[in-house]
């Protein structure tokens, strides 16, 4: 194999059996005379890919488009019924974290189990465990039992030991919204760092704005069959313009609870943040100069006087892209019961990608805060006009020409 | 075979996952690991009230030793018994119980059911050690035919790795498997000399047969017949076990293993997707 492909895909036909009523009773097989009736499906029919080294490659397409089912074939948990796969080099996939953790058990004991299920000696977990421990921040916890640990230092835990494998190949599928802000740029980092050291990675992605990011080549898979292969950027918008994808809640469940910090007093509440496309109506995903609003819903249980509210949108990897608030624009004298305050602008200037917005409420002079909510919402921005443009936001303006001035 | 090789480089993994097992095991009980003993120390405790106690059942005396001690003679076929009856229950579970682990991470798979089967086998290393004590300040010295008891052990071992490995792997399409599996053990418990002495079931299948063929035939067929005389010869009797009896065992628990890896690699490939 040429060692330039660090994935080669070659015809792989995958088939699912779905069982209409599964046998999985001697009874119901001697019953039906045999192994149960099933219809078949092929997940992938045909599938040819080639994954260059050092490359970062994102597999896209909706659900059931049979990504998962590709990564997981490269993975080697199912086998393809037709063709062929070859991996050149050691694979770690992140398909679930801390899979394989024993919850009785340390985390220090369980650093050593999941890393020889992954492959490891126990030599090369000795040179690794500070850089593991280390990167899932967790020194203090490292000898409790890890049912002890809150499912965000779990995932953590999972996720420091898988990607400490040293994989030349890294399989990835939707665990990149994992943990609080600082552990997802630390990831964003290591994933950039292995980038660097040519390592090969492998993200299958409904966060098209991460995908937009960070990847280097994609392929867009439909109903198990590869439609397209090339650059993320024209393939994502291709994609968006052909299948418009809703919004996939990764914050929510990825991380449960702990999508996002939340403090605060609480005698106002922000209950929640909705974002409003021009015609009024939910959405979570907008065109770059769309006209959009931002919806607080808050709940004041307490009267107060002269609330501000505030809004923020980071970027993903965490650059601080806007911190807005309301103390120039409306003075509520005071507030009592429920209600909803919109900040509104006509035309978004945010690059496509995907943003997290951090809601607030806080008295005037900012000494009490009495709701503050990280990462209330994320949403996605897909391409408009101007279609080029770089760096953190467009600025809304006009090109003049004057020639011979 | 690259299953082979891929066996051979998981030997820490297999021996991480052993140790998953027993630690997790005892964790929070306050006795611990005292619990693996005192599990078979019980029931043969139990059985030696009701069969030697109140039945009048006699252990029969040691040849060439001269033993005659009826707990001693129960326990080398209760501990290998309950090997047995423990690998097979736990090794059939391994590969539902860790589903999870199945359908997420790539490793083979065999070490699942394999690690299941050794944690147990650790445990009767534990309690033979015991045993062979008890034997000792009972006046059998067994020291000599330690080393023949040890090669037992790892005959049963492939003999119970085998049918865990053919067995988990059906039981991960019919879960009745495991059911099944609960009731087949007693009837291969009261089948086998361990509550009972050999000779007793000799004499009363004297000149019977089931269709033409001798009930001692049949008797014989059941492997647990040629390892726990074995392990009774050895302990109890000190003397070398029957060649018959080892030729038997020997075969059964080879190709048990081989057929038990022949059926597991078949079903392997779709286990991801099947549990």
């Amino acid at each position: 194999m040429a060692s330039d492909v660090a994935i080669r895909v070659e015809g792989v036909h995958k088939r699912f059996r779905l069982y209409a009523e599964r046998n999985q009773s001697l009874k119901a097989a001697m019953m039906r005379g045999g192994r149960a009736r099933y219809e078949e499906f092929w997940a992938l029919r045909d599938v040819d890919l080639e994954i260059p080294t050092g490359s970062t490659y994102a597999l896209i397409g909706e659900n059931g488009s049979g990504k998962s089912t590709l990564l997981k074939c490269m993975a080697r948990i199912l086998r393809p019924d037709r063709g062929r796969i070859t991996v050149a080099g050691k694979v770690s996939a992140l398909l679930e974290l801390g899979a394989g953790f024993h919850p009785e058990l340390s985390g220090r004991e369980n650093v050593y189990l999941n890393a020889s299920i992954l492959g490891l000696s126990k030599k090369q977990v000795d040179a690794r465990f500070d850089d593991i421990v280390g990167f899932a921040g967790l020194d203090h916890f490292i000898d409790s039992p890890v049912k002890n640990y809150s499912s965000g230092m779990y995932v953590r835990l999972g996720f420091s030991v898988a990607i400490n494998v040293d994989p030349d190949v890294l399989l990835v599928d939707e665990v990149l919204a994992v943990g609080d802000e600082t552990f997802q740029r630390r990831c964003n980092e290591k994933f950039a760092e292995l980038k660097d050291q040519g390592r090969t990675i492998v993200v299958v992605s409904h966060a098209l704005g991460v995908v937009r990011t960070m990847c280097d080549r994609a392929a867009w898979l439909e109903h198990g069959v590869v439609k397209d292969v090339g650059s993320p950027a024209k393939l994502i918008d291709s994609y968006v313009e052909l299948t418009h994808p809703e919004r996939v809640e990764v914050v929510d469940e990825a991380t449960g609870e702990e999508a996002g910090t939340r403090w605060g007093s609480g005698e106002v509440q922000v209950d929640r943040v909705e974002m409003l496309d021009r015609r009024g109506r939910r959405t979570r995903q907008v065109r770059m100069g769309d006209e959009v609003t931002f919806r607080l819903h808050y709940d004041a249980r307490e009267k107060v006087p002269k609330a501000v509210f505030g809004l923020g949108i980071h970027r993903l990897d965490g650059v601080h892209v806007s911190g807005i608030n309301s103390r120039e624009s409306i003075t509520l004298r005071s507030l009592k019961g429920t209600g909803h305050v919109d900040f509104s602008t006509e035309r978004l200037p945010l690059l496509p990608g995907t943003y997290d917005v951090t809601a607030a409420v806080h008295s005037w002079d900012n000494l009490q805060t009495w709701d503050h909510r990280n990462k209330a919402l994320r949403f996605d921005v897909e391409p408009g006009r101007p279609r080029e443009a770089e760096g953190v936001v467009v600025l809304h303006g006009e090109w003049t020409a004057h020639p011979g001035s | 075979m690259t299953t082979v090789t891929e066996l051979s480089a998981s030997r820490e993994l297999l021996a991480n996952l052993v140790s998953r097992e027993l630690r997790g095991k005892y964790k929070r009980s306050t006795l611990g690991w005292a619990w693996s003993l005192i599990n078979p120390l019980a029931l043969a405790a139990m059985f030696t009230l009701v069969f030697s106690v109140i039945l009048g059942a006699e252990a029969p005396e040691g040849d060439p030793s001269g033993l005659k001690f009826f707990p001693l003679h129960l326990l080398c076929a209760l501990l290998p018994w309950a090997y047995l009856s423990n690998g097979m229950t736990g090794s059939i579970a391994s590969l539902t119980s860790n589903a999870n682990l199945v359908k997420k991470v790539y490793f083979p798979r065999e070490v699942l059911v394999a690690s299941s089967v050794l944690s147990f086998l650790v445990t009767l290393a534990i309690e033979m050690l015991v045993l062979s004590v008890g034997f000792l300040v009972a006046g059998n010295n067994v020291l000599p035919w330690l080393p023949l008891v040890v090669l037992l052990m790892v005959l049963q071992t492939a003999f119970v790795v085998g049918l865990g490995l053919a067995l988990s792997v059906l039981n991960v399409y019919f879960r009745d498997i495991a059911h099944f599996l609960t009731i087949f053990l007693q009837l291969w418990f009261y089948a086998s000399p361990i509550i009972y002495p050999l000779a007793l079931v000799e004499q009363k299948a004297v000149g019977r047969d089931v269709l033409g063929v001798p009930v001692m035939t049949l008797y014989h067929a059941n492997p647990m017949v040629g390892f726990i005389q074995s392990y009774r010869a050895l302990l109890y009797d000190l003397r070398f076990p029957d060649l018959g009896d080892l030729a038997y065992v020997s075969v059964v628990s080879l190709g048990a293993l081989v057929a038990g890896w022949y059926v597991f690699q078949r079903f392997e490939p779709r286990l991801a997707e099947e549990l």
